[in-house]
Parts: structure tokens; C-alpha cells; sequence
């Protein structure tokens, strides 16, 4: 994707006019891009009269923002509390080697971005794996496998 | 003015002032790390706790370097509340700084015995935020922050590269507890980093001119003026086109 | 929507869709909250849309999407009114045949019925479901009978009556003195009496001439969704609630700060509050009353301390979510240095009920100190998995049996989290405890945001501690000290415990930890950490001894000190879990009996779950 700075300078300008809220700036930046780029956090500083170590602070302390661009599909694990005493331990284990990332992590490829959750709350159905915003519900090891074939099957036919 | 109980003797003070403001006032003497007298203070440390007791209700301990004097309150500043809660912070900083020797003193005067837990990871920095508060409020150029969350925190400048911002006035350096910062002078230029990190915070040439317009302009024009990159690509580091 | 100049307008408007409301009309009621969309919910919805449409019945059936009633173990979930017939567990292919033999037919269908687990008989209506009838359904009323993105469903039950009866016929004093009367208590897990806090906080916005309002909507108790259930399926009465407050307190901005995981929750409040401006029940003059309100929402970002109140302001200020020290509290000085009122999402939807019924209503539901309703997520080992919400002083056993359905798989009750990861666990021998502020916090536990998570037989305790410490520790903001190294140094501990490296005098270093953070961290995330650590030692002592002393884990859980085998006699041969194995420890040929290598075994347990024959065993 490329990085259109007049299109972050858009985003941030619209946000300066309304609630000058620098976090919902770079939460829109994020979704869009799903990163956020340099320009983002420089023009962000400019418009929003924010000093750009405030800036950066910001875009590292908070699990939202990414600095480096995510993988295409996104793979969420639920690690929390039910799903935690229901096996969600073992379904991240066989994603992460399946996939040969850690939590937290891409794909060399960019395929995939593999990351923890604290808690969905749709916990009757944990273990919950969330792709590309789809729920899957009562997961084992087993169908983890399944699930990555379905997501490989789809990029293939692309 | 306010009336108080400070271990045991009738203190007074003016309105406004702190725990911490009353006792060295009078002479008590209270452990601090993150506390300067030219900041606004912080709390981060909790060297400084006390206990506090206001109308016969069970003690609590405080940061005595935000908490204000409140009329009637009964503060303990040696309780053995107070002391094992100072030694236990003190072991827990040195668990991330065990050689240090500022912090090693700060222990043997707190009592610690034994560093029973270490991190991986060892640095002079204890994250005090002085070097970043004082940047903020006094030199007014924000150039450092401390970036990340929880046991990965640390200080740093935007993107971990050289500071656009920085003017090598050397503040973080001279407020520094622990001298976390290297101040060198090389060859006409007075460098100014962190001590365990691989790029300088800034420079300032000795007996030059200070060019103190924002950089911004600058970043911004020529990143502006480049195509559009793919993500991910390296693009130009912040302050590669600005040379004082 | 024309916006409503008066309050005689809007009561004429309400008078005319109550009359309308008519519960007695055919209506399915699906539930579309966040929970059931994971089950499949809109896809029953389209589904029942078009079968109905096609079927051409004689009489209309209306079908409305609403929020969550709670009883998320047997979604998707609909109830078809008038009779109440509550069907569960709902799947796609079972709509042709609901429209078929129930909608035209009238007959029911057996086995989408509810199944009491002892006696086997089916339960076919609603109000029956033994999950319901020990409810109080006060703050949760609305869920599951209004479609959430209408405000008309809202004010035809009786939404923003409240609102015009404050704005009509009472001052700003009345109303907190009504809220006093009534003995709310924060909602958010402190349980500051919220009464006392509005009245600091009017005092303050009187001397300074400003301040502002906030919904904490962070919820980031994993195991927690009780807070985005009301936002999904209610959310004008977060809304009303709001309105009530800032006209009490003088305020004319508020924010309702919510997590961005909650997308469904966002969108609907969003939707809500557009329609309440359309309607003039928002923005300058409301109902012609004089008084000015608007409410923005801002979006949290993935930071668990964010809950807490003043990181929780600096968050909106566009700052990093670090806590600041207390005092000045909120009320004195909190958004950009103004008088601040911050209450949980159930505080604010329980204040039009508290207007609408009258404080001593709601002072007689509830214990002598605790008042009204407590909504709790009972999730984990438990087979009624939902949303309940019972008066004060229910005990924890009444809670767990009569409501959850007790324990599947006929397991023993082992301990209940109560309070999330800030809160404690509570064994077998307190399962008399009622359930309310003083008594949780005399044996360890809190009532925090009413999260209760129930541990089985097989659940290792010292686990379950290491657990919640991974999640503040990760969790922490890193601005003090105690929290920053000490819950670090907790984790590191348990973390060798649950490896079976524990050493003679472990447990008394974590209690000394403990005892630290809890004591002089800078605010509640730290000074709460503790508490699972301190309540499991204090209830399952005996457990952390067994890992350290024994190096046994006696829920056979912790991997360091668990081997798996295969049962001889059991195993036929199949290779199944051979092939199924992440790291190639298991031999075997085919129909010859398997064999596991324990030095190449990382205990994934996928073995365990492929084999059909019961051959893998944990010791």
C-alpha cells in the first residue's frame, strides 16, 4: 500500500478541526494503513500542537498503533480469563508453530500478523480466534489447522 | 497555615506545600529519586512514602512529594512501614541497575541486604523521568520522552534517531541521578547521548551559532516533496536533512 | 426526527409509542449482541427475513434484531412473542422449520427447547428459564426486548422519562440528593458512594464555572463484557443517565471513553446519540429547559490502565495512559485541570431507574450497605456461561448453581475470580459468602466490575495466579516502581514455580512482594495486582507447596511437571496423534501400540484432544 502523506495530512486536518484528538487521529491512520507511518506521527504533532516526542510516546505506549505495517490477514487469539481455562494456551501454541512467529509477530511473507487479545467478551464461545475481524469459536489445536488452510485457500484463488 | 503531626512532633506550615516541603523545611530527612525542587513532582520513585493517618483512620503510605499537608494529618516518616517499603523499592530499582554506584549507595542506605530478583537487562537509567520532565518544562524543547509501556520502558527520541530538536544544552545530563548520559566534546562539537544507545541525542557546535528555528519545517517540506514510498520501506530518518 | 422543543412534546410523543408498544403483536426477538454474531446471528436473521417474507403468513411477524439478554451458553438465541417461546441454540438450517411448523403452525420445535441438565424436561417459555427467575433484571430490563439502534423502542418502555422529570420538576440538589437516598455505589469496582461523589464534584464546578462528565466504558477485565453488553443492547440509557448527571453536577460536555475492541458497541452508541440530537434531547436547550449538553465519544487503544480514572483522562488528553497521584481527585481537578465526575457504565444506566422508581425503591433491593442490582459475566467452568444481574447479597453459591447451572462435566467447584485480574479467588468454603461490597473485601476478593470467572478440579491455582500477574504485568504503565519491577518480579517467581524450578522460601519472598506493590504503588492497577497472588497462597497454600516441594502440579496443568503417556491397553494403533503432533514425539507404527518421548514432548496436548480412544494420559 502506499503511503499517501496529502491523505494522512486529510485525516489529521479534519481531526484538528473537530475534537483535535490525537489518539483518534492516529486511530483512523492506523485502520486505514494498519500502521502508522512516520509522516502520520510528524504531521499529527504539526496540525495537533503536540510535541512529536508526545507523538511518538503515544504511538508506542498503546497496543492500538503499530509502527511497522501488519500482515494482511490478522489473526487475534482471546487470552482471556475463560478462554484461558478453556485451552486458549494450546491454540496459540499451534499457531505460532504453525505460522513460525511468536505473538506479536509477522509472517516474513506478510501474510499473517498473529497477536493476543485481552478478552473479546464472547466468552461462551472460548477459545476464540478472530480473522480478519471473522470469530471462530471453540477452538482445539486441530481446527486451528483448518482455519489457516481455509485463509491460504482463499489467498491462492486471488 | 496548617498544623500537622510529623513523627510524632506539632508541625506548621503554609497552605499549599507538600509532605515532602514540610519535612525538609524542618529538617526531616526523606529519600527521594525523581524528585527535583524545579519540577513538578512526579510520585514514580515511592522513596519518598510516608505514612498518613488522617482522623484516627488506619495509616496508608503516600508519596510525600505530591501529597499535599492537610490540616490535623498524623505522618510517620521512619515507621517500620516506611522503612520496609523503602528497602523493598530500593532492592527493586537495583534489579535493574545492580552496578550501578549511585543506586548501589541508595540501597546500603536503605538497608537492602540482598538483590534477590534481577532483570535481564541491565542500565544505569532507572527511569526517574528528570532528563524528560526537565526537557518539558524548563528547556521547553520536548526532544525526549519516555516511550513504551511497563518493564520495556525507556528514554529515547522520536524514531531512536538523532533529535531535531535537541540544542545540546546538556540539562538531561546535569539532572541525570544516575549519569545515564555520555557529554562528550569532539573536535569543536559537544555530543550529548544516552549512555547505552547507539545514536546521539544531538549536537551543538562549540561557539557557533544556535539556530533555533523549528526543524519541522524543514522534515516536513522534504518529506513532502519526495514520491510516495511503499510501506515499510526505510524512508529518511528525522533530522538526516538538518545540519546545524 | 423533529427535535423536541418542550418537555409537553416529548411526553405526548412518549404517551403515543407506549400506547403503540404492544408486546402481545407476533414478534421474534433475536438476539444480535456481539456474543451471538460470533454464533452466527445475523446469518440467522437474513435468514428468518427472507423465509418469512417468502412463506407469506397470514398474520405480519415483525423480526427485530435486539442486544444482549445474557444468556450467551445457548445463542443465538430468539424469543417469539407473544407466547415467549424461547428457542436456543439456533443454526442456520433450523430457520426453514421454525417458519414452517412454529410461525404457521404453531408447533414447537423439541429440541431447540432449553434442557434442564437434572431433570431432562424441556422448558419452552422465557420467564421460565430457571437462568432468569432468580434475576433482577433492572439495568439489563431493556435487553433483549428494544432494538438498541431506536430510540422510538427506547422511549415507548419509558426511556427519558427521567430525564423530563429532572429537567420538569427538580434542581440540580434534588437530584443528588435522590442518588444519595438511594445509596448507589460506584459500579466500576470501587464502590464510592456516587451520591457523595456528585455532590464533590458540584461543589467544585460551582467554584470554577466548568467541568465535565465521563462514561467509563474501558471494561478491560478479561472475562468482562457486562459494560458492552448495556452499550450494545441499551445503550440511550447510558445516554439519559448522563444528562441527569451533568444537569445535577452543572456540567454541559461529557465523553463516554470506550475500548476500540468493542466495534458493535461503538457503533450503536454512535447511532444512539445521532438520534438523540435529532430528537433535541442532546445539544442546547433540551426540551426548552435552558440547559445545554453534548457528549462526544472517544475511543480507548488498547491499554488495560486506561480503566483507571485519571490515566483514563490523560488517554483523552491525548496523552500516554499514566496514572497520576490522588489527591487532587478528579472532582477538585481532572480533564484539563476542571472538576471531573467519572462513573462506570451501569452507574449511569441505573440513574434513570433510580428517578423513575424512586430512591427508596431502590434502597430495598440489596443489604443494608450494599444497594440494588450487581450484573456479574459468569464465565469459565460453568455451564449457564452469561450475564446475570441479581440484587445485592445473593450469595456466591445461589450465584453458581442455581443460576450458572453449576459445573459441566459433573467437576468439583474448585474457586471463583471475582473482580477480574485486580480482584481474588474464593474457595469451596466461602461459597456462602453474599455477594456484596464489605463482605468480598473481608476474605480478599472485590466486587470490582462484576467479572466471575469459576475454576474447576482441574484448574492449578498456581497457574491461575501466574495468569492474572502475566496480564498486569503486561498491563502496567511502567511510571512507578512497585509495579513496574515488583509485579515483574512476581510474574519471574511464579513463572519458576509453574516450571517446577520453586524454591524453599518463594512464597514468602511473594508475600513480601506483595505486601510492597499493594502498599505503595502509584495507583489502583498496582495496588490490586496482588490480590490473586494473596488470596491463592492465603486459600490453596497447599498447592504452591506441592509445585515447589514436590514438584508436583496436582491439577497435572503446569507442563514442567506433567509427562503424557499413552495407555497401552487403550491405544489401538491409529497414528492419529502421531501425525497430529507439533514436535514428532510421538513413535509408532500402525496398529502397534504408540509411544510418547517425554524429552521431546512440549505437552501442547493435541494428542490428548485427536484421540478417540481415550489412550492419552496426564500424570
Amino acid at each position: 500500500m502506499q503511503v499517501s502523506v496529502s491523505e494522512i495530512n486529510d485525516i489529521i486536518n479534519k481531526e484538528a478541526m473537530g475534537d483535535g484528538s490525537l489518539i483518534a487521529a492516529l486511530e483512523e491512520i492506523q485502520e486505514r494503513y494498519r500502521y502508522l507511518p512516520a509522516e502520520a506521527l510528524i504531521l499529527a504533532s504539526e496540525r495537533l500542537g503536540v510535541p512529536l516526542s508526545q507523538a511518538y510516546s503515544v504511538a508506542t505506549f498503546y497496543n492500538a498503533f503499530s509502527l511497522k505495517p501488519k500482515g494482511k490477514h490478522c489473526l487475534h487469539v482471546c487470552m482471556g480469563t475463560a478462554c484461558h481455562v478453556r485451552g486458549s494456551p494450546q491454540v496459540l501454541e499451534r499457531l505460532e508453530s504453525k505460522l513460525g512467529i511468536k505473538a506479536g509477530e509477522t509472517t516474513r511473507d506478510h501474510l499473517f500478523t498473529l497477536e493476543t487479545v485481552n478478552c473479546l467478551g464472547a466468552c461462551a464461545l472460548g477459545p476464540i480466534v478472530v480473522t480478519d475481524g471473522e470469530y471462530s469459536g471453540q477452538m482445539t489445536s486441530q481446527k486451528v489447522d483448518a482455519l489457516l488452510k481455509a485463509v491460504l485457500r482463499v489467498e491462492a484463488e486471488t | 497555615m496548617i498544623h500537622l503531626t510529623i513523627d510524632n512532633k506539632p508541625i506548621e506550615v503554609a497552605e499549599g506545600r507538600t509532605l515532602l516541603e514540610a519535612c525538609r523545611e524542618h529538617g526531616i530527612h526523606i529519600p527521594t529519586l525523581c524528585y527535583h525542587p524545579a519540577l513538578e513532582p512526579y510520585g514514580g520513585c515511592r522513596l519518598c512514602v510516608v505514612e498518613v493517618s488522617m482522623g484516627g483512620r488506619k495509616p496508608r503510605l503516600v508519596a510525600s512529594c505530591v501529597y499535599p499537608c492537610e490540616e490535623g494529618a498524623v505522618v510517620q516518616t521512619q515507621s517500620e512501614t516506611v522503612v520496609r517499603s523503602r528497602r523493598i523499592t530500593a532492592e527493586l530499582i537495583l534489579a535493574g541497575s545492580y552496578h550501578t554506584p549511585e543506586i548501589l549507595a541508595l540501597g546500603e542506605e536503605l538497608g537492602v541486604k540482598e538483590v534477590r530478583f534481577k532483570l535481564d537487562e541491565e542500565n544505569a537509567c532507572v527511569l526517574c523521568g528528570l532528563c524528560v520532565r526537565a526537557c518539558n518544562e524548563i528547556v521547553g524543547v520536548s526532544a525526549i520522552s519516555v516511550i513504551q509501556r511497563g518493564i520495556a520502558k525507556k528514554v529515547a527520541t522520536p524514531f531512536e534517531v538523532k533529535s531535531s530538536r535537541c540544542i545540546g544544552c546538556g540539562t538531561c545530563v546535569l539532572i541525570c541521578p544516575t549519569v545515564a548520559f555520555r557529554f562528550e566534546s569532539v573536535a569543536g562539537f559537544q555530543y550529548v547521548s544516552p549512555k547505552e544507545s547507539a545514536y546521539h541525542l544531538g549536537y551543538y557546535r562549540l561557539g557557533g551559532e544556535l539556530d533555533l528555528r523549528p526543524n519541522f519545517v524543514q522534515d516536513i517540506a522534504g518529506l513532502l516533496s519526495h514520491e510516495p514510498r511503499a510501506a515499510g520501506e526505510p524512508g529518511k530518518q528525522v533530522g538526516d536533512s538538518y545540519d546545524r | 426526527m423533529t427535535q423536541l422543543q418542550s418537555i409537553a412534546e416529548f411526553q405526548s410523543w412518549q404517551q403515543a409509542l407506549a400506547a403503540a408498544w404492544d408486546e402481545t403483536r407476533p414478534c421474534l426477538r433475536v438476539c444480535d449482541g456481539t456474543g451471538c454474531r460470533a454464533l452466527g446471528s445475523q446469518k440467522v436473521l437474513a435468514a428468518l427475513r427472507d423465509e418469512i417474507r417468502q412463506a407469506q403468513l397470514d398474520t405480519p411477524i415483525e423480526v427485530v434484531g435486539t442486544g444482549c439478554p445474557g444468556f450467551c451458553e445457548c445463542g443465538p438465541l430468539i424469543t417469539i412473542y407473544p407466547q415467549r417461546i424461547s428457542y436456543q441454540k439456533v443454526r442456520l438450517q433450523d430457520v426453514p422449520e421454525i417458519v414452517a411448523q412454529t410461525l404457521s403452525k404453531g408447533k414447537i420445535l423439541d429440541r431447540l427447547l432449553y434442557t434442564d441438565p437434572l431433570s431432562g424436561e424441556h422448558i419452552k417459555l422465557e420467564p421460565e428459564l430457571p437462568f432468569y427467575q432468580r434475576q433482577k433484571r433492572l439495568v439489563l430490563d431493556f435487553n433483549g426486548r428494544i432494538d438498541p439502534t431506536k430510540i422510538e423502542d427506547y422511549i415507548a418502555l419509558g426511556g427519558y422519562t427521567a430525564l423530563a422529570k429532572v429537567l420538569g420538576s427538580m434542581t440540580p440538589e434534588q437530584v443528588i440528593a435522590e442518588v444519595k437516598a438511594a445509596g448507589l455505589r460506584g459500579r466500576g469496582g470501587a464502590g464510592f458512594p456516587t451520591g457523595a461523589k456528585w455532590q464533590l464534584c458540584r461543589d467544585n464546578v460551582l467554584k470554577v464555572g466548568q467541568g465535565y462528565i465521563v462514561c467509563n466504558a474501558d471494561e478491560g477485565d478479561p472475562g468482562a463484557f457486562m459494560d458492552r453488553s448495556v452499550v450494545e443492547g441499551n445503550p440511550h440509557s447510558v445516554i439519559e443517565g448522563m444528562l441527569i448527571g451533568a444537569y445535577a453536577m452543572g456540567v454541559h460536555q461529557g465523553f463516554v471513553y470506550i475500548r476500540a475492541e468493542y466495534p458493535l458497541a461503538i457503533e450503536n452508541l454512535k447511532i444512539a446519540i445521532r438520534q438523540a440530537e435529532a430528537a433535541g434531547l442532546l445539544g442546547k436547550d433540551i426540551l426548552g429547559s435552558g440547559f445545554d449538553f453534548t457528549l462526544g465519544v472517544r475511543l480507548g487503544a488498547g491499554a488495560f490502565v486506561c480503566g483507571e480514572e485519571t490515566a483514563l483522562m490523560a488517554s483523552i488528553e491525548g496523552r500516554i495512559g499514566e496514572p497520576r497521584p490522588r489527591p487532587p481527585y478528579p472532582a477538585e481537578a481532572g480533564l484539563w485541570g476542571k472538576p471531573t465526575n467519572i462513573n462506570n457504565v451501569k452507574s449511569w444506566a441505573t440513574i434513570p431507574i433510580i428517578i423513575n422508581k424512586g430512591a427508596d425503591w431502590y434502597a430495598s433491593i440489596g443489604t443494608e450497605k450494599s444497594k440494588g442490582t450487581l450484573i456479574f459475566s459468569v464465565v469459565g467452568k460453568i455451564n449457564n456461561t452469561g450475564l446475570v444481574e441479581v440484587p445485592m447479597g445473593i450469595s456466591l453459591r445461589q450465584l453458581i448453581f442455581d443460576i450458572g447451572g453449576g459445573i459441566p462435566k459433573g467437576k468439583a467447584f474448585k474457586a471463583a475470580q471475582i473482580g477480574g485480574p485486580s480482584g481474588g479467588c474464593l474457595p469451596a468454603e466461602h461459597l456462602d459468602v453474599p455477594m456484596d461490597y464489605e463482605s468480598l473485601t473481608a476474605l480478599g476478593a472485590i466486587v470490582g466490575s462484576g467479572g466471575l470467572v469459576v475454576a474447576d478440579e482441574d484448574t492449578c491455582m498456581v497457574d491461575f495466579a501466574r495468569y492474572f500477574m502475566n496480564f498486569t504485568q503486561e498491563e502496567s504503565c511502567g511510571k512507578c516502581v512497585p509495579c513496574r519491577i515488583g509485579t515483574k518480579a512476581m510474574l519471574s517467581t511464579l513463572e519458576r514455580i509453574c516450571a517446577g524450578k520453586g524454591q524453599p522460601g518463594d512464597v514468602e519472598y511473594l508475600l513480601e512482594l506483595a505486601q510492597a506493590v499493594k502498599n505503595s504503588s502509584l495507583c489502583g492497577l498496582g495496588q490490586t495486582a496482588p490480590n490473586p497472588v494473596l488470596t491463592t497462597i492465603r486459600y490453596f497454600r497447599d498447592e504452591y507447596d506441592a509445585h515447589i516441594f514436590d514438584k508436583k502440579c496436582p491439577a497435572k496443568v503446569c507442563k514442567g511437571l506433567i509427562t503424557y503417556s499413552i495407555n497401552a491397553e487403550k491405544c489401538n494403533g491409529c497414528m492419529v496423534c502421531l501425525r497430529n503432533c507439533t514436535s514428532g514425539a510421538i513413535s509408532g507404527a500402525k496398529r502397534e501400540v504408540h509411544v510418547i518421548d517425554n524429552n521431546l514432548c512440549t505437552r501442547c496436548g493435541v494428542c490428548l484432544n485427536v484421540c478417540k480412544f481415550e489412550a492419552v494420559e496426564v500424570n
